[in-house]
């Protein structure tokens, strides 16, 4: 790790002012992701500010429209316990990494990291949810720009993540046993307007919605729907751990396994 | 270099540090506090898990000067000051849930911060816990044992030894 100035303000706007204030400066969520980033090298910045004391962009709460909020800097462990209004939400947390990383690891710096092969991103895609930072509200269909880039501006931070309640939703992840990231994921959600359908660990463009499955879903809710849709391996990620085919199959599958389990 | 300040273990702890400074670091190189052990130091073998206000981080992880004002509690401060071993470390040596040791200081935090939310967990939720912890020696059978051992439930029945 090269040497940096840390900065820990206890409020968002102070926070917003230390980001903007240094030329190189970043913000610290939970550091599960950029820490290990710092130690690579891979990240270095002149000055971290640390989020973990802005108590103001933590928490759960309901807002009149019925919409799930959930305050950028709310950890993992604390959605999978305090989410049980959108329980689809509140089981993809408590299924990220293990404990510990969930103590720390936060939902803005997973959204903001923008991984492919992480779970918030086909809850947020998913459910439409709209990702509220101290600038503007930013629609889920216009943050995620691709594998580790979203349309977050320089000092932009996440205070907030609005999530629409669906009727019914669920959220399969098939696990890549070392790192415990998905290997791909599913997450389909029912709203009375229509289907939503989005895919994690697949693309080489970062999570997208599979718009074939969610017309499908839309106008018959059940795994019979989709059993005929396949998608293409031709852009999709393919590794050590499985080829473009191989992901490309299992969407399919992870789709009718979570549309049986949604009920 | 900016100080931090911090209770450990019960005490008072302060030191200086650099940004950069690491938890585990400043508990071992600024406290002496080695029983915290660094196994992987990219987030994976849970050897660093400590508990910051009651809840299991790993070490390698968080950065000292985050930990400012919080309360921190490391492997040294389970046993008794009379040298009584925790119930959970008690449990490790009776159901041979440790053969080099060096995962278990991470386990035995691990453990505890289960037990103290779910104090009867089932040997599936046992190990659904320690997914973050590797171990190297035992296999694990004999970790999950003595946990569920340390919750006060029967072992006798299960099979690995
Ligand atoms: C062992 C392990 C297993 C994991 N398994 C999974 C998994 O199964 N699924 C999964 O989805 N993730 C997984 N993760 C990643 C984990 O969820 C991270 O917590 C998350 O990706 C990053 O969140 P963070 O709060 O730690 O962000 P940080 O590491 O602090 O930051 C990540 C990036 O986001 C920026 N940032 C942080 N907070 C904000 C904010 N509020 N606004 C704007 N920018 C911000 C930072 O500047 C940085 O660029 C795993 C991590 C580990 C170590
Ligand atoms: S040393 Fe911290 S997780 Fe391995
Ligand atoms: S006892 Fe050796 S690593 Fe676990």
């Amino acid at each position: 790790m090269y040497a940096f100035d840390i900065e820990r303000p206890t409020r968002l706007t102070d926070a917003v002012k230390l980001l903007s204030d240094a030329t190189d400066s970043q913000p610290l969520g939970g550091g599960q992701t950029l820490i290990p980033a710092l130690k690579a090298r891979l990240a270095a910045p002149e000055r971290l500010v640390c989020l973990s004391a802005v108590d103001e962009i933590k928490g759960i709460c309901t807002a009149d429209d019925g919409a799930l909020c959930i305050g950028g800097g709310t950890c993992h462990a604390d959605v999978a316990a305090g989410a049980g209004a959108y329980p689809a939400l509140a089981s993809l947390a408590a299924n990220i990494g293990d404990p510990a990383v969930r103590n720390r690891g936060t939902i803005g710096g997973s959204l903001a990291n923008n991984d492919p092969s992480s779970c918030y991103p086909a809850a947020v895609l998913g459910s439409g949810a709209t990702v509220v930072t101290t600038n503007r509200k930013i629609a889920a269909d216009d943050f995620f720009e691709g594998m580790f880039t979203t349309s977050l501006e320089e000092g932009e931070i996440i205070t907030e993540v609005r999530f629409p309640v669906p009727e019914k939703a669920n959220y399969q992840k098939f696990e890549q046993p070392a790192s415990r990231f998905a290997l791909v994921g599913v997450f389909v959600a029912k709203y009375a307007d229509g289907v939503r359908v989005a895919v994690t660990g697949a693309s080489e463009d970062g999570v997208f919605r599979w718009s074939e499955a969610e017309a499908a879903l839309s106008s018959d809710f059940s795994a019979g729907a989709v059993e005929g849709l396949s998608l293409s391996g031709d852009g999709m990620i393919s590794d050590m751990h499985g080829s473009g085919d191989y992901r490309a199959h299992l969407v399919g599958v992870l789709t009718r396994r979570a549309v049986a389990a949604a009920g | 270099m900016p100080e931090v300040k911090m209770t450990v273990n019960g005490k008072p702890a302060s030191g200086q540090i650099e940004g950069r400074t690491l938890l585990v670091d400043f508990l071992r190189e600024n406290l002496g506090l080695t029983g915290t052990h660094v196994g992987c130091d990219t987030s994976q073998c849970g050897a660093c898990v400590v508990h910051v206000e009651g809840r299991a981080v790993k070490a390698c992880t968080m950065f000292a000067a985050e930990a400012e004002g919080m309360e921190v509690k490391t492997i040294e401060a389970m046993a008794e000051p009379d040298g009584t071993l925790h119930p959970i470390q008690a449990a490790f040596q009776d159901h041979h849930g440790l053969q080099c040791g060096f995962c278990t200081p991470g386990m035995v935090m691990s453990a505890a911060a289960l037990l103290k939310d779910n104090p009867t967990p089932t040997e599936a939720e046992v190990r659904d816990y320690l997914e973050g912890n590797l171990c190297r020696c035992t296999g694990y059978h004999n970790i999950v044992k003595a946990i569920l051992a340390a919750s006060g439930q029967d072992v006798s029945k299960i099979a690995a030894e």
